[in-house]
């Protein structure tokens, strides 16, 4: 029997012994009357339950058989793949269901069990972001010591060569894989620095207005539009910054004399900011709104204008907030992917020049990943490297936010 | 702000000098003002840029152009037994149809690179086309029809005015010798332009003229399902014990720590998840709507249990009461009358969510979703692709009327994004209660 059918019949025995567990509830004489019985429902679930837990368990079990043991494809571990752990799973259901069916009477709590289960799932389906977190760490963790016995962490951290192509033959010359990662971080960083000229100016100076200036109409139709930048797929940005930014970018350069590449990181850069403006703009927008009033008032009062507020008052008030808001961003740019992968280099350069093409992590991961099967090279174990040191820098960025902005919101509550 | 009291007269009223400090004063607060306003005002030119340029480049891909040729259906050619078995007519040569009909429209094309420049002016696609219609109909066999064929990608661009005739004839992909056969096929009324019906029923393609976005729109909707049957669910217990039940402790703390950080964990380290979890460890075949669904649902679980919290906090504790002091237990109480109430609310953080979902990329390229797949996926275990992973690939294209398939197909997108959210405002609007 395959998993198909062996699951649909199984569901089949639930609902059958859900019809007939509120039927006999319902039908017995004995519940007449009866103060403390459930609805009949009630004992239909009740039979599922146990026609569900005992095969959900065998079916753990026979999968992590089938996946651990060598050769299921014949011999005596096959024959327990293929026969016994379906017929297996068959009986514990069908014993659960009429095990359950039989133990219907008035006196059953068939409540207090149906509840308990279903406050299982609960506290199961909450875990699963915590088993989410530990699956990312484990799953790169693995395969990034699995690196590092290639690759020693030294060259990794501190070289300056980055070209993980290995070498197909012996003679090869110019590609015995170097994996220095600092071009990456540096082009990362210089990305993320031309986005947040971009972006925190803007971002702030719009939430400003919008909290302090705009009428209320005019915030009702800004804000939804401002938001749309935040709506757009981040693949869009990235074919505008190749298309059209970068491109744009070339030709002035042209025009005023400078040499600026289409793959520049000024485009990328700029474009991740416009990305991030909304961002910036409406978290700063929740953070000044939370100020309280009586700062404002006391300011106006004190004969101060309402520029002078928000930078003598509003802002320094605000600052832990506003910090908090623009580190969020600045993880969010770290993490960004297709707009560097669609309009920055792949080849790594050691600049500080905007008008030159840099890569970033996330380009990287991208391309030693994209159409590649083997998982033991360098080259891919790699890509899982670049992806724990971008995972622990943007969760860094975020715990320092959070913490930052908790230590904030305590001053004033 | 300033000491006043220097530059008052002995009346009181300010002098020049306080007068001069305070116009100086509101001259900061309006420059200010401004600035704010241009803040936006650059934001929203900026959104603009976008929009003008992507649809500007994209709208000419819903039109196509075809050439009308008299097509003679020749016997011989197509089905010289006389059997008119579907075989014999999937498998008849179609090209030499079309090359024929191209040497009668121009006899004077003699040379062997001049006659492949002709039969480059028709599209590889329109083989396909003529199949079918002479599948769906046999009878057209031995007649001659004027029949219209997609017209080749280099043809539609020139149509379309993206190649111009002033540039070197070195630098043109249409050549001098083609302008003058498309110019008497345009003189002739031979040539059309017409609302691109395959670019909406069409799979992918090497050729830009038969490119379309149905499989990576069929591929979206298996992902979003996927990740809609999975993220909804658990999000929505997750958000019920988080809000109802959790007592407070340690384990709950990490649990919404936990939710939070994932909410800002970048959307490519999931693609890496995806690749250890389901393709290393779970085996689940690589390129699968399955898969991408279920990476997209880990992504899209902490929105959706963000949301579905909120909703689930703003109803009031007095429903809770009244249904416990009626001799509701607490899961009745939350599951008859809490969760109904927030539903619309934990709606529209889902669809808002799944909406991430639709327009993200970078994990689907980890999985391995940006495969080049002709075939319209049938199931969630088929190759497939997604829309914004088809906007990658199209973009990559060096051909020219790549572009305009890009920018199209961002159209779309961005045209669902727009349908989903406007249902999300909408829902809320209708169905929300202030209490």
């Amino acid at each position: 029997m395959s998993f198909l059918p062996l699951i649909i019949s199984l569901l089949a025995m639930c609902a059958a012994g859900y019809w007939y567990g509120s039927k006999k509830a319902l039908s017995s004489h004995s519940f007449a009357g009866q103060q403390n019985a459930g609805r009949p429902h009630l004992y239909g679930l009740y039979v599922v339950i146990w026609g569900v837990i005992p095969p959900a368990i065998l079916l753990i079990l026979w999968g992590v058989f089938s996946y651990s043991s060598i050769d299921v494809s014949g011999g005596i571990a096959g024959k327990i793949d293929k026969v016994v752990f379906p017929s297996l799973i068959t009986v514990a259901a069908i014993l659960g269901l009429t095990l359950a069916v039989r133990q219907i009477s008035p006196n059953l709590r068939a409540r207090k069990t149906v509840e308990a289960a279903v406050y299982c799932v609960l506290i199961l389906a909450s875990t699963l972001s915590v088993f989410t977190t530990i699956g990312i760490v484990l799953s790169l963790l693995i395969e990034t010591i699995q690196f590092f016995e290639k690759v020693p962490y030294q060259e990794f951290f501190f070289s300056l060569n980055w070209s993980p192509q290995m070498a197909l033959r012996e003679d090869q010359v110019g590609s015995s894989g170097a994996f220095g990662a600092i071009p990456l971080f540096t082009g990362t960083l210089l990305i993320t620095l031309i986005a947040m000229i971009v972006a925190v100016p803007l971002g702030l100076m719009s939430g400003i207005y919008m909290t302090e200036y705009a009428s209320k109409n005019f915030r009702a139709t800004v804000k939804p539009i401002l938001e749309i930048l935040a709506g757009i797929p981040t693949v869009v940005y990235g074919f505008f910054a190749a298309l059209t930014v970068g491109v744009f970018f070339r030709d002035v350069g042209t025009f005023i004399g400078l040499d600026v590449v289409s793959e520049s990181a000024l485009a990328a850069g700029v474009v991740m900011g416009m990305m991030i403006i909304p961002f910036i703009s409406s978290l700063s927008d929740d953070i000044i709104m939370a100020v309280p009033q009586s700062l404002r008032d006391a300011s106006y009062g004190l004969g101060a204008t309402k520029s002078e507020t928000v930078i003598n008052v509003i802002i320094p008030a605000a600052l832990p907030g506003i910090v908090g808001a623009i580190l969020l961003a600045v993880s969010r740019a770290i993490g960004e992917t297709m707009i560097v992968v669609m309009a920055a280099g792949f080849a790594a350069n050691l600049t500080a020049n905007p008008l030159e093409s840099v890569t970033t992590v996330t380009v990287q991961i991208v391309g030693l990943l994209v159409g590649d099967q083997e998982f033991d090279s360098a080259k891919t174990l790699a890509a899982f490297a670049l992806a724990l040191t971008l995972f622990a820098i943007t969760l860094c960025l975020n715990v320092i936010a959070l913490l930052v902005v908790r230590k904030y919101r305590e001053k004033y509550d | 702000m300033t000491d006043i009291q220097n530059q008052t007269n002995k009346a009181g009223w300010p002098t020049n000098g306080a007068n001069k400090i305070l116009a100086k004063r509101h001259r900061t607060e309006r420059n200010f003002r401004r600035l704010g306003l241009t803040a936006i005002l650059i934001a929203m030119a900026l959104l603009a840029t976008l929009l003008v340029s992507i649809v500007g480049k994209g709208y000419s891909a819903f039109i196509q152009t075809t050439i009308t040729l008299d097509i003679n259906f020749e016997q011989e050619i197509l089905d010289p037994k006389d059997t008119r078995s579907p075989e014999t007519l999937k498998a008849a040569s179609y090209g030499s149809v079309i090359r024929n009909a191209l040497r009668t429209e121009f006899p004077e094309v003699k040379s062997r690179i001049e006659l492949r420049r002709l039969f480059g002016l028709i599209s590889k696609g329109a083989v396909q086309e003529l199949r079918n219609a002479v599948l769906a109909n046999p009878k057209l066999i031995g007649t001659t029809r004027a029949f219209e064929l997609t017209a080749s990608d280099d043809v539609d661009m020139f149509i379309k005015g993206y190649i111009s005739r002033d540039v070197v004839e070195q630098d043109r992909r249409i050549k001098n010798n083609e302008i003058v056969w498309i110019d008497r096929l345009q003189n002739q009324n031979a040539i059309q332009t017409r609302f691109n019906t395959r670019f909406f029923t069409g799979g992918d393609s090497r050729e830009p003229e038969v490119a379309g976005i149905l499989g990576a729109m069929v591929g979206s909707l298996y992902t979003l399902f996927i990740t809609f049957i999975i993220s909804f669910p658990i999000g929505v217990m997750s958000a019920i014990y988080l809000e109802e039940f959790a007592p407070k402790n340690k384990l709950t703390d990490v649990i919404e720590v936990n939710i939070n950080n994932l909410a800002a964990v970048p959307s490519i380290v999931f693609g890496l998840l995806g690749v250890a979890l389901f393709l290393n460890v779970a085996h689940l075949p690589r390129s699968a709507p399955l898969v991408g669904g279920l990476t997209l649902a880990l992504m899209t679980l902490p929105t959706i249990i963000i949301a579905a919290r909120a909703s689930i906090r703003a109803v009031p504790g007095s429903i809770r009461n009244a249904a416990l002091g009626l001799g509701a237990s607490k899961q009745q109480a939350v599951f008859h009358h809490v969760l109904p109430l927030s539903l619309p609310g934990i709606l529209t953080g889902t669809i808002i969510g799944l909406s991430q979902a639709l327009g993200e990329t970078a994990p689907l390229l980890m999985i391995g979703m940006v495969a080049f797949i002709v075939d319209i996926p049938g199931g969630v275990t088929d190759p497939a692709t997604v829309l914004p992973v088809q906007i990658f690939l199209w973009a990559d294209s060096p051909e020219r009327a790549f572009v305009e398939k890009t920018s199209g197909a961002i159209m779309v997108l961005l045209s669902f994004l727009v349908f989903m959210n406007a249902a999300a405002v909408l829902l809320r609007k209708k169905f929300e209660q202030r209490w």
